[in-house]
């Protein structure tokens, strides 16, 4: 993940530009790219700079309560697929992703850990595969929980590993503002083209996951959005309650109907609104701008 | 020296004049025209010889001053309709999404800035230069030429529906088009809320304007439907003359000229006493997604080719007539009294008696091969601008479904009909006299 690296780059810019407004009288022949870019009303506009702590702290919490519920789901999980459970193995098997899904823009800034939870078959090298999707491989193609069960611990301790990295690591702003967006560009991806559940066919649990996990950032910067952009932060807002109506049309007791029960018109629709609402999300960096 | 020829050499005066660095002496010994103190910029030199009746501009053909022309967004008239040809298009359909009236005129008042800054060769936006946001414009045209790019916007019946009260502003020419003969119709090419014509001499700017409009329509509108298409290039045909269509004969040879401005009006603009105030100065635009049997084609005879047509396929002149632009006479016969121009060819019904006119403005498409049966799709994206396609397009498609005998050889697989707004004053905005 490059995100770190990303916020960075753009934290130097942004002082860079900080600077250049400062002494901007001596450098105005310079054609420094930085400086040049930087529209003049944004430099010249009062700084309204957005407390970050809070918002990441409140971040933070919510991913942990994620991890937590994650692991002792899984567990759940983990203990049917041992016990030969095929039946309680199935039917916990997506619902119990949506807590890794939610947070998945932090889970893949951790290394390793998102291919070992999440890969799908052909991600990595056959020998390294594991995870969520090899179980649901065992589950639903092959018929049996005997051949997963090796690989239904492991996935215990990737979720446990996940959950004590988590205290640990470093969160950006950016990764805020760009792991939203990067939750729905999974969806537009993989979920709504009913790739990432190949053999389970439970996307639309996936797709759910990942826009309440997008939703929850929006929320945590919504106020600091609303002050520098209303209008973008009503645009944002209305998306996701289209989107949330929309999804809901699909819902099936506490879950949702297979990948398998959508028409065509249905996909297209769903992939419709999902980009109605990345374009407007992907502005939120406008609370990161030059300040 | 033919009319043909005459035009040919004016197209070629005018290659000469935009391409050139002109004297002013140059310009006063080609155009003819005396006085001192012209002071015309470059962009100013065309229009002043039109006007002055000196140069006449080419008649829908493709204008070969080089690919970087700019051609003006604004202007009594939507650009992209009487402006010749360019080498490709990328049309689009769009549906909206959003019910309320007020997104609509906040949409097309972004759409007519983005579209005026592409026409220009411009990005649609300019950068915030915060990194942490994507950038305004996609950047895939950032350098290249406008391209004499034009972008061409109008609205279909369905906008009229309940969603906007905007019923009893419905055009009574915008109507729903009838079944033709030879309509195989497929709803992924048919309608569409709003219907947006990008032309440009280069393919990657006009996908960059579509994708851009699109982009800036999110959460508003929806894509419903897109096909690119092409003519050859100005490059390949240097002399511009007709193009051909993938069947290999010349299509357009019957075009009106668009720059005698009464039959203009007479054919092509609404006009304020036709019944729909807010359409005046603007024109219907009938799309149709003509897919050819290429297959079939191929193994037909160049004399039933021929017949088919009623033209001859190397000089496009009519059937029995030794030059492309020769008068077409229906009551030719040959020797036996057969008649040269047989009656169920394409131009003898096209023809008529002359009376139907309408504005062709086509572009052959390819869009790969049809799966199911390993054939080529490949075809025509006919567009043709008219006043009032009840007593135009229609009629003569109405003729042509029933006996053309090209309809052995084609099938029509999409159909649209978009209602072209006026066109866009400074400071105002496409579909303002509508709102």
């Amino acid at each position: 993940m490059r995100t770190n690296l990303k916020w960075a780059a753009a934290a130097i810019a942004c002082s860079v530009v900080f600077t250049g407004c400062s002494s901007n009288n001596n450098n105005s022949g310079n054609a420094n790219a930085a400086q040049t870019a930087a529209p003049s009303a944004d430099a010249s506009a009062p700084a309204e700079s957005v407390n970050w702590t809070p918002i990441i702290d409140a971040y933070r919490q919510y991913s942990i309560g994620q991890a937590d519920t994650l692991i002792t789901e899984t567990d759940k999980f983990v203990t049917a697929v041992k016990s030969g459970d095929m039946d309680t193995a199935k039917k916990l098997y997506a619902p119990t992703r949506m807590y890794y899904e939610r947070i998945e823009p932090i889970a893949e800034a951790l290394g390793d850990l998102d291919p070992d939870i999440d890969a799908r078959e052909n991600d990595v090298d056959a020998a390294d595969w594991r995870g969520f999707h090899r179980i649901e491989q065992g589950l639903w193609v092959n018929n049996t929980t005997a051949d997963v069960t090796d690989f239904a611990d492991r996935l215990l301790d990737d979720t446990k590993k996940l959950r004590a990295l988590m205290e640990t690591v470093d969160i950006e702003p950016s990764l805020l503002v760009t792991g939203a967006v990067g939750l729905l560009n999974e969806v537009s991806s993989s979920k709504v083209t009913g790739e990432e559940e190949r053999y389970s066919h439970t996307d639309l649990y996936d797709f759910a996951a990942n826009v309440e996990g997008a939703q929850k950032i929006y929320e945590l910067l919504k106020d600091d959005l609303n002050k520098k952009d209303a209008d973008l932060e009503s645009k944002i807002g209305t998306s996701f309650d289209n989107l949330n109506k929309a999804l809901d049309t699909y819902k099936n007791g506490d879950g949702y109907v297979s990948y398998t029960d959508l028409k065509e018109e249905d996909t297209k629709k769903l992939s419709q609104l999902i980009d109605a609402l990345a374009e407007p999300l992907s502005q939120m960096g406008v609370i990161l701008g030059a300040e | 020296m033919s009319e043909h020829q005459d035009d040919q050499k004016q197209t070629q005066m005018k290659e000469h004049l935009l391409n050139k660095p002109l004297s002013r002496r140059d310009l006063l010994r080609m155009a003819g025209i005396g006085g001192a103190g012209l002071l015309l910029g470059a962009a100013g030199v065309s229009g002043v010889l039109e006007a002055a009746g000196a140069i006449k501009a080419p008649e829908n053909k493709p204008n070969h001053a080089g690919n970087g022309g700019i051609v003006d967004f604004y202007g009594e008239h939507q650009a992209g309709i009487t402006t010749p040809s360019q080498n490709f298009i990328m049309f689009a359909a769009f549906d909206l999404v959003t019910v309320s009236l007020d997104d609509v005129r906040v949409l097309f008042q972004a759409w007519t800035a983005a579209a005026a800054a592409v026409s220009r060769g411009e990005t649609v936006q300019a950068e915030s230069g915060n990194e942490n946001l994507p950038p305004a414009d996609t950047g895939e045209a950032a350098g290249l030429s406008p391209s004499r790019t034009t972008i061409t916007f109008g609205v279909g019946a369905s906008f009229f529906d309940s969603r906007f009260g905007l019923a009893a502003r419905r055009p009574a020419a915008l109507v729903d088009m009838p079944a033709f003969g030879g309509d195989e119709l497929r709803p992924e090419w048919c309608g569409g809320d709003i219907g947006v014509q990008v032309c440009s001499d280069d393919m990657q700017v006009a996908f960059h304007a579509v994708r851009n409009l699109a982009r800036i329509g999110r959460g508003k509108v929806v894509l419903r439907w897109t096909q690119e298409g092409f003519q050859r290039t100005g490059a390949a045909d240097p002399a511009g003359s007709t193009p051909r269509n993938l069947l290999g004969f010349k299509d357009g040879t019957g075009n009106p000229d668009v720059t005698d401005n009464r039959l203009m009006n007479e054919v092509v603009w609404a006009q304020p006493e036709d019944g729909t105030d807010w359409m005046a100065g603007g024109s219907y635009m009938a799309v149709r997604r003509i897919r050819m049997r290429i297959e079939v084609w191929d193994r037909s005879t160049l004399a039933d080719q021929e017949q088919t047509f009623g033209r001859h396929r190397s000089s496009g002149a009519p059937l029995g007539s030794a030059n492309e632009f020769d008068p077409i006479d229906l009551n030719a016969k040959d020797d036996t009294g057969k008649a040269l121009i047989p009656v169920r060819s394409h131009v003898a019904l096209a023809h008529g008696d002359g009376s139907v006119r309408i504005l062709r403005r086509s572009y052959s498409y390819s869009s790969g091969m049809d799966n199911k049966t390993g054939q080529l799709d490949a075809g025509l994206l006919f567009i043709c601008f008219n006043r009032d396609s009840r007593k135009q397009f229609i009629p003569l498609q109405q003729k042509l479904g029933q006996n053309d005998a090209l309809n052995e050889y084609i099938v029509h697989n999409g159909s649209a009909l978009f209602a072209c707004f006026p066109g866009v004053r400074q400071g105002g905005y496409i579909g303002e006299t509508l709102f």
